[in-house]
């Protein structure tokens, strides 16, 4: 333990310097303390007249420790030894002792104390605002009701060990479950996600209990016990009540605040994080202004804005306020428990009854106990999946008492409560033994218990996909079995919030989910990533993502294409690694998709609940759209055979039919129906017909993004065009800057004329065009990027007017420019299809047939899929030799201009990525 | 509607329904009440249109899948017994149930048969096996139109190849079960139905 012992000697001096000393940082590990300083000194200008008190010492006290106990909790993670067995709570306690005794020592009288007014303003705040602001929403609202359930009747138990007033008002605060020591210890248990949150949220909300019946006690003992009526045992419920209520209230009115003003903050993105931390705090101390419950209030206004604030902050932002509050978090956390442990030093402070503190132990655990089976005995009745026993006796042990249940306890009124120092005495023995000794046990004990640990794992593509299919499945069986009281309130919810909340705090464009356009990016550069740090595989899989083989036969081994192409990539793209430092194992990969998924996969209704963003509405209608059309079909086949209607879905729906043929079974029908003058069948039909609409326009973002899919097979487009695209899109709703810009403002950009070295004349001839061509379409795809998907949207009237000519529209669709690159795209998405299907045959020995092989293949795989049946008439992959020169300055441009040359519609596109081509 | 319920049921009918399904009697008589306002032709037995005139499920992108799941095959209509024993896949798994002897015919509400319940709404045309083109439908169905089909199109390969163990490029039960053997399917295909 020599450098847990070393430290406080080292830092004591610490202690007892003054405040300058802080300012200048001795250590880099030092470097935490501004961050904590900085809230605490703008707080004081928010609220001067609520602070003021309070500013002057606890500022300075806290900030004397943060440096000096920021570094030492980091010491512990490095001591493994210690931090697998004991919780840093306890240790951090411990060193507090250690602290205290050295500073009792050294000046007779201890001068830090975790003041009431630091904790509640200061320290409380940023652990919950943390807890709050990142907590699972769903997984919260699940368990609501067993987290007030148990959290209320729990508080109540406690206050039977006494009669008297004291006691009960001593009860109150002892019952208090901290949040912070549960957070502590159950963070480093992992138990499984139910049992945290319902821990957790236990003591999240027991602040309101125990606040108010302490309050409400403490006002009967000002009274007297004799002169106290029933009344006022009403008056106290009722307290309780607009307590709990009005905190959650206010929380909710900065929530909605804050979600509103970061609706405007576009232009101004460096605010963003600030704001969100201001609104917070600012919810904490109007409730704690109005006494109402501010860790209910800073609880609901982080769970409140969450969904609103992220959707409308800059990506930039998001980072900032997450790592700045976990780091505040785990700041206020450390020194909390470390002023717990000076304190408990101090002897003037505390009078010890052994009777009283070995009762109050003993009713702790057994009422703590006794609570929790008698509820999660009544909870078992409204669960699905019921509490088990060995839930339930982690839930009881785990009830850490806390800093709160300490500081409540100094607060006391020593001369209306004669018995203080004893409380004060059994607060501290209290929070000693339950941190101390049940924090050090429960992970044993959880062990013993195997209690079903959370896993980290993400879910694989499977899981996700298939976990979805559930929650559809469950919506659905829940409507046909009529039940829908089970989510009904939460189905409200939902409707109001896709109705005016949303439109109300979220942003226009987040509507077109740029989220969308941020993960997709990614995942192409993992893929890109992944796919070249195979290394030898890369051979297989680049050979087959190319476009074409008609070049590789240049190529006697393609091994040394793809060597070289490495070899190459990893000198330029040092840039790339710098910003994108993820060593895309196929891990990151699947979690991207993974994210991807959850973004876009439909949410079930029950799922949605306060995550998903307004795009409800669109999804309805899709979902609506496409159902009724496969109705519509069903309906149709079933006029001409009754019985055949499921053969026929499936056969339409199959993917790898022949596309002619598909085409026209499309056709026909559809004339059919307009032919029906049936009254139902018109309206939908036209509906349909939007649908129809509908996918043209979802294909240009298909061509666009796809692209970008592309940047696997190359490595050496990663220097030059994904950092680009990378800058240029991190926030993708700033005014999207032109990539031109982002060319002469980037370094390497700037360069362009060495650039080609790397990709050279030797690159030009020995890669293959093919690669070449990906190159390119991964380039352009990346500038696309840049762009926001917006421009897209212009062509919709036209693709609409196209579609209405019939049979014509897949054609002049995928003719017209946009499909110039969406065609590349294609062929470069059946291309990463293709190779992962074909990873395992060896290829063929003809190259040139291969690739018509592999072209007509992607042909017949996509095209099904693409509902567009006939192959786009657009050129095929450009001509080697032309892209050999237009290549290596801005190799898109060749593409481009075959893009953008031909259609009228897609105009606006053209002039989007027009600039690059300067 | 609960009146006229009870008089078209007869008391053995629930019976054996209970057997079958482990619904209790009140469950069993409250969703045959649900049954009755569903079926519109009032000839015992719900067709698709019946299903179909739920207007949730005209939202639900699994919907149409869901509700053929409802009917056998090559059948159009589904009586009150077929009804039940497709709800009582959803039932969740008692404690009483879990330590039944396995001799006994497996419930319909187990592990495997839930599992089973959600293949087939992969597997349509029942060969007991998920193919590319059945996951790419299903995939279709449940994702945003602004999901590229390739995009989609690769991740149906990717959560084939992640499945696929014997290299046959599509998923069987077995490799189904084994790719969701870490899920809770018991606690994710359960529905709490009303006592």
């Amino acid at each position: 333990l020599p450098p847990l012992l070393s430290s406080p000697l080292l830092s004591s001096p610490l202690l007892s310097s003054p405040l300058p000393l802080l300012s200048s940082p001795p250590s880099p590990l030092l470097s935490s303390s501004p961050l904590l300083s900085s809230p605490l000194l703008s707080s004081p200008l928010l609220s001067s007249p609520l602070l003021s008190p309070f500013v002057s010492s606890p500022l300075l006290s806290s900030l004397l420790s943060s440096p000096l106990s920021y570094p030492l909790s980091f010491l512990f993670h490095f001591s493994q030894r210690f931090t697998t067995v004991v919780p840093e709570s306890c240790m951090l306690i411990l060193l507090g002792l250690v602290l205290g005794g050295i500073v009792l020592l050294t000046s007779k009288k201890q001068l830090y104390q975790l003041e009431p007014g630091l904790f509640f303003l200061f320290l409380l705040p940023t652990i919950v605002g943390d807890a709050g602001y990142f907590m699972p929403a769903r997984l919260f609202f699940d368990n609501l009701g067993a987290i007030l359930l148990s959290d209320v009747s729990l508080c109540s138990d406690q206050k039977v060990q006494a009669g008297l007033m004291e006691f009960l008002l001593f009860g109150a605060l002892i019952s208090a479950v901290d949040p912070v020591a549960v957070l502590a210890v159950f963070e480093e248990v992992h138990v499984n996600e139910t049992l945290f949150i319902i821990v957790f949220g236990e003591s999240l909300l027991n602040d309101a209990v125990t606040v108010v019946l302490y309050k409400v006690y403490m006002s009967f003992v000002e009274v007297g016990p004799e002169n106290v009526q029933t009344a006022d045992y009403f008056k106290g419920v009722a307290s309780f009540l607009i307590v709990s209520i009005g905190g959650t209230m206010v929380g909710l009115i900065f929530a909605a605040l804050l979600a509103f003003i970061t609706r405007f903050t576009k232009k101004v993105r460096i605010i963003e994080p600030l704001l969100v931390f201001l609104m917070v705090y600012l919810a904490y101390l109007t409730a704690e202004l109005f006494s109402l419950s501010a860790i209910l209030s800073m609880t609901f206004c982080g769970i409140g804005c969450n969904k609103y604030v992220e959707a409308n902050i800059s990506q930039k932002s998001r980072t900032t306020v997450k790592y700045t509050m976990k780091t505040l978090a785990s700041i206020a956390e450390t020194i909390i428990f470390i002023f717990l442990g000076i304190s408990a030093v101090d002897k003037s402070k505390w009078a010890w009854d052994t009777g009283l503190i070995s009762c109050t132990l003993i009713f702790i655990f057994v009422f703590r106990a006794l609570g929790v089976v008698m509820q999660t005995w009544v909870l078992n009745w409204f669960r699905l999946v019921p509490l088990d026993k060995i839930d339930q006796v982690v839930m009881s042990y785990g009830g850490l008492r806390g800093a709160v249940a300490f500081a409540l306890v100094v607060l006391l009124d020593a001369e209306r409560v004669p018995a203080k120092d004893y409380f004060v005495a059994t607060t501290i023995i209290v929070v000693f033994f339950t941190v101390m000794f049940q924090g050090l046990t429960i992970k044993p004990l959880v062990n013993w218990l195997k209690v079903p640990r959370a896993t980290n794992r993400k879910p694989t593509i499977n899981e996700e996909i298939h976990e979805r299919a559930f929650d559809h499945c469950l919506t659905a069986v829940e409507d046909i079995a009529g039940l829908n009281g089970y989510h009904h309130w939460r189905d409200k919810w939902e409707q109001f919030d896709k109705n005016y909340l949303s439109k109300l705090l979220l942003r226009k464009s987040v509507y077109r989910k740029s989220e969308l356009w941020e993960v997709y990016q990614k995942i192409n550069i993992r893929d890109a990533i992944s796919v070249i740090d195979q290394g030898g595989n890369v051979l297989t899989s680049a050979r087959l993502s190319l476009p074409s083989m008609a070049s590789r036969a240049s190529f006697p081994e393609v091994t040394n294409v793809t060597n070289y192409l490495r070899e190459n990539g990893s000198g330029v793209c040092l840039d790339l690694q710098v910003i994108d430092n993820v060593p895309g194992a196929k891990v990151e990969e699947e979690s991207e998709t993974h994210h991807f998924l959850a973004g876009n996969l439909y949410k079930p209704r029950r799922r949605q609940t306060l995550h998903d963003s307004g795009d409800h509405e669109r999804q309805d209608r899709e979902i609506f759209q496409r159902n009724m059309k496969s109705r519509m079909e069903t309906f149709k086949t079933t006029r001409h055979k009754r019985h055949s209607h499921k053969k026929d879905r499936s056969q339409k729906k199959r993917r790898g039919s022949d596309v002619k043929e598909q085409d026209l079974n499309d056709k026909p029908r559809r004339n059919v129906s307009w032919q029906d003058k049936d009254p139902v069948v018109v309206p939908v039909e036209s509906e349909d017909e939007k649908g129809e609409h509908l996918e043209p326009e979802k294909e240009e973002d298909v061509g666009i993004t796809f692209v970008a899919r592309k940047v696997p097979d190359t490595p050496k487009e990663r220097p030059k065009s994904v950092p680009a695209g990378l800058e240029v899109c991190q926030s993708p709703s700033v005014a999207p800057p032109s990539p031109t810009c982002s060319e002469r403002n980037l370094p390497w950009k700037g360069g362009i004329g060495t650039l080609p070295v790397c990709v050279s004349m030797e690159a030009t001839k020995i890669i293959p065009i093919d690669l070449q061509q990906a190159w390119n379409q991964s380039i352009s795809s990346l500038e696309s990027l840049a762009s926001p998907p917006g421009p897209v949207e212009p062509l919709h009237p036209r693709v609409s007017a196209l579609s209405r000519l019939g049979g014509q529209r897949p054609v002049s669709y995928s003719g017209s420019g946009v499909s110039g690159s969406g065609f590349g795209s294609r062929g470069a998405g059946s291309i990463v299809a293709q190779g992962i299907a074909r990873f395992e045959f060896p290829p063929g020995g003809e190259e040139k047939d291969e690739e018509e092989g592999a072209l007509s293949d992607q042909e017949q795989e996509l095209q099904p899929l693409m509902s567009s049946s006939v192959r786009p008439p657009g050129p095929p992959p450009p001509p080697p030799l032309a892209q050999g020169l237009g290549r290596r300055r801005n190799p898109c441009v060749y593409l481009r201009s075959l893009v953008t040359a031909p259609p009228p519609g897609s105009e606006p596109l053209a002039r989007s990525r027009g600039p690059t081509q300067l | 509607m609960g009146s006229r319920a009870s008089t078209l049921l007869r008391e053995e009918e629930i019976e054996e329904i209970k057997k079958e399904t482990g619904f209790s009697h009140s469950q069993i008589t409250r969703l045959y009440s649900r049954f009755t306002s569903l079926d519109k032709g009032e000839n015992g037995t719900l067709s698709r249109e019946d299903f179909q005139r739920i207007p949730e499920l005209a939202i639900n992108p699994l919907g149409d899948r869901i509700i053929n799941a409802f009917f056998p095959e090559g059948e159009d209509q589904v009586n009150f017994r077929g009804f039940m024993r497709t709800l009582a896949h959803f039932r969740p798994i008692e404690d009483n149930e879990k330590n039944k002897d396995p001799i006994a015919s497996e419930p319909l509400n187990s592990r495997s048969n839930k599992l089973l319940f959600a293949f087939r709404l992969y597997d349509l045309d029942r060969d007991d096996k998920i193919s590319r083109d059945e996951l790419l439908q299903v995939l279709r169905m449940m994702v945003g139109v602004n999901i590229s089909d390739e995009q989609l199109g690769s991740i149906a390969d990717r959560t084939i190849q992640e499945a696929d163990q014997n290299g046959d490029n599509s998923i069987s039960f077995n490799e189904f079960i084994k790719v969701l053997e870490k899920v809770d399917v018991e606690q994710k295909m359960s529905i709490r139905f009303l006592h």
